[in-house]
């Protein structure tokens, strides 16, 4: 089974089900992107507006989660779905979990934006946060695209960027940890942006949740908590 | 003939055809029905104990194949057996093989609930007296209650024993056919759609009762429902146009397919 076909059933009614699934996961994922990239630009443009744009956008975010869950739910009761059908059932369930602690990640971020810029302007730490959010903003996208293209092979290679995230996200707690050392005063600013970039390292982590359903999707292989193997 | 170690020609079949602990093997198995060829070159194996589901669209040869277990085929005119089905190690195809032992050996269960015109007691006693398993009256009556009460009636007939079977509910007079079938103590029991005419309920009760024969007998059953496959069997084989497809664990047949046939019939799809 290499091939994915989600259509051609004997009730067409289930295409349309399965269709409407996948295209719900996309905006949801596409939604989900648009709040993270706000919220990094909140916080390295101080941008007090636009964060509580994404802060007040999450709820949305929320409420397509209810929405997609019920309709795999739906689904199941009603078409008791089997084989690649139900691997995609069940694998969108998953997703759509990761997507919404995405956008709460990206609503933290958003909250830090707002007290950075109450403590006055400050370059301190925007470099750091915005080269770890381009890297994760990149396997954010990657995801979503082998999850659009159910290709195994991409979700694969995307796992392997996560590694690269988690060494990046290290690299500037310490150099966080030397501002915090050379001057004192900075401690407080430094430490929401020490939030920050966890918030960003976690974003990578559940990226790479959706790499695994893709997986699963696809080859039928459950290869969580396998570290990779 | 092919031995019985012997594959098939590859790509034939997908998936475990074989068990170390077969019961019954097929091998190279070609059933016609005069000129027509219904069953093409199926190998296969059941095991110990286990509950082996046949699924496929109409017409796919399914209950052809298991009625072929047990020679009920040889009833229908015109209709031929080629290849190897053997219990046990033992040719089930052998001309010495004595056939009202053998549908002893490997009792049935049909789709329709097929009661004889006889009392609830009769019913059950009928096999085990025509083949002189009781001993004595006692003897009989044991038998009756314990295969009553391993096909989950006792309760509901015990104070009906004599009344005429066809006066229960479908579901209760399929479970009678099981006592009936299992009073003989066969080594396998095929089931051929033994569902279809049943409510949820009975239909529930008939697949909690496989789940428990299945500690002491071996199970074939043809079912059109594959949520029904799902449920009650071990292991499940696709038929399709008169070949075995696959046949794999049945956890892996309903998640991860093997064969694009079977991913399509068991997902719905246009072949």
């Amino acid at each position: 089974m290499d091939k994915l076909k989600f259509e051609n059933h004997i009730a067409s009614v289930f295409d349309e089900e399965l269709e409407e699934i996948r295209n719900d996961l996309m905006a949801m994922g596409g939604q989900v992107e648009q709040q993270l990239t706000d919220a990094v630009q909140a916080i390295c443009e101080a941008d007090s507006q636009l964060a509580e744009q994404v802060i007040q956008r999450d709820h949305r975010v929320d409420e397509m989660e209810l929405e997609i869950d019920e309709a795999c739910v739906l689904v199941i009761a009603r078409r008791q779905p089997a084989a690649s059908d139900l691997r995609l059932v069940v694998a969108v369930t998953r997703a759509v979990a990761d997507l919404e602690r995405i956008g709460d990640e990206a609503k933290k971020i958003a909250k830090h934006a707002l007290e950075l810029t109450e403590s006055g302007p400050s370059p301190m730490g925007y470099s750091e946060v915005r080269h770890l959010a381009q890297s994760v903003s990149q396997i954010l996208r990657n995801a979503l695209d082998s999850f659009a293209r159910f290709d195994a092979d991409t979700a694969l290679a995307t796992m392997q960027e996560d590694k690269k995230i988690d060494m990046e996200y290290k690299t500037a707690l310490r150099e966080l940890v030397t501002y915090m050392m050379e001057d004192p005063r900075s401690i407080s600013r430094v430490i929401n942006i020490l939030w920050v970039v966890r918030s960003l390292e976690r974003i990578g982590d559940h990226a790479k949740n959706l790499c695994e359903q893709v997986v699963f999707v696809v080859k039928g292989k459950d290869i969580r908590h396998r570290n990779g193997q | 003939m092919a031995n019985d170690n012997e594959r098939p020609i590859p790509g034939a079949s997908v998936g475990e055809q074989f068990q170390d602990n077969a019961r019954m093997s097929m091998r190279n198995v070609n059933i016609f029905y005069g000129e027509k060829q219904a069953i093409f070159d199926v190998s296969l194996d059941i095991g110990q104990n286990q509950v082996m589901a046949m699924i496929g669209p109409s017409g796919c040869g399914k209950s052809t194949f298991l009625r072929s277990l047990n020679r009920m085929n040889d009833t229908i005119e015109g209709c031929r057996v080629e290849g190897q089905i053997a219990m046990d190690g033992q040719n089930l195809y052998d001309e010495k093989l004595d056939v009202v032992e053998l549908r002893a050996r490997v009792g049935m269960v049909f789709q329709k609930p097929n009661p004889f015109p006889k009392s609830i007691y009769d019913n059950v006693a009928y096999g085990p007296k025509i083949h002189g398993l009781a001993e004595s009256r006692v003897d009989l009556d044991e038998m009756v209650e314990s295969s009553l009460r391993k096909a989950s009636l006792w309760n509901e007939v015990k104070d009906r024993l004599h009344q005429p079977g066809t006066g229960l509910s479908g579901g209760q007079q399929q479970r009678l056919c099981i006592a009936r079938a299992i009073a003989v103590n066969p080594e396998v029991i095929l089931m051929d759609e033994p569902c279809s005419a049943l409510d949820p309920i009975a239909t529930a009760k008939i697949e909690e009762l496989i789940e428990e024969l299945s500690e002491n007998f071996t199970i074939a059953i043809v079912t059109h429902s594959m949520q029904q496959a799902a449920r009650v069997s071990h292991r499940t084989a696709y038929f399709h146009l008169g070949r075995l497809i696959e046949v794999n664990p049945t956890e892996q047949v309903f998640t991860m397919p093997e064969h694009e046939l079977t991913e399509g019939y068991i997902t719905g799809r246009f072949g």
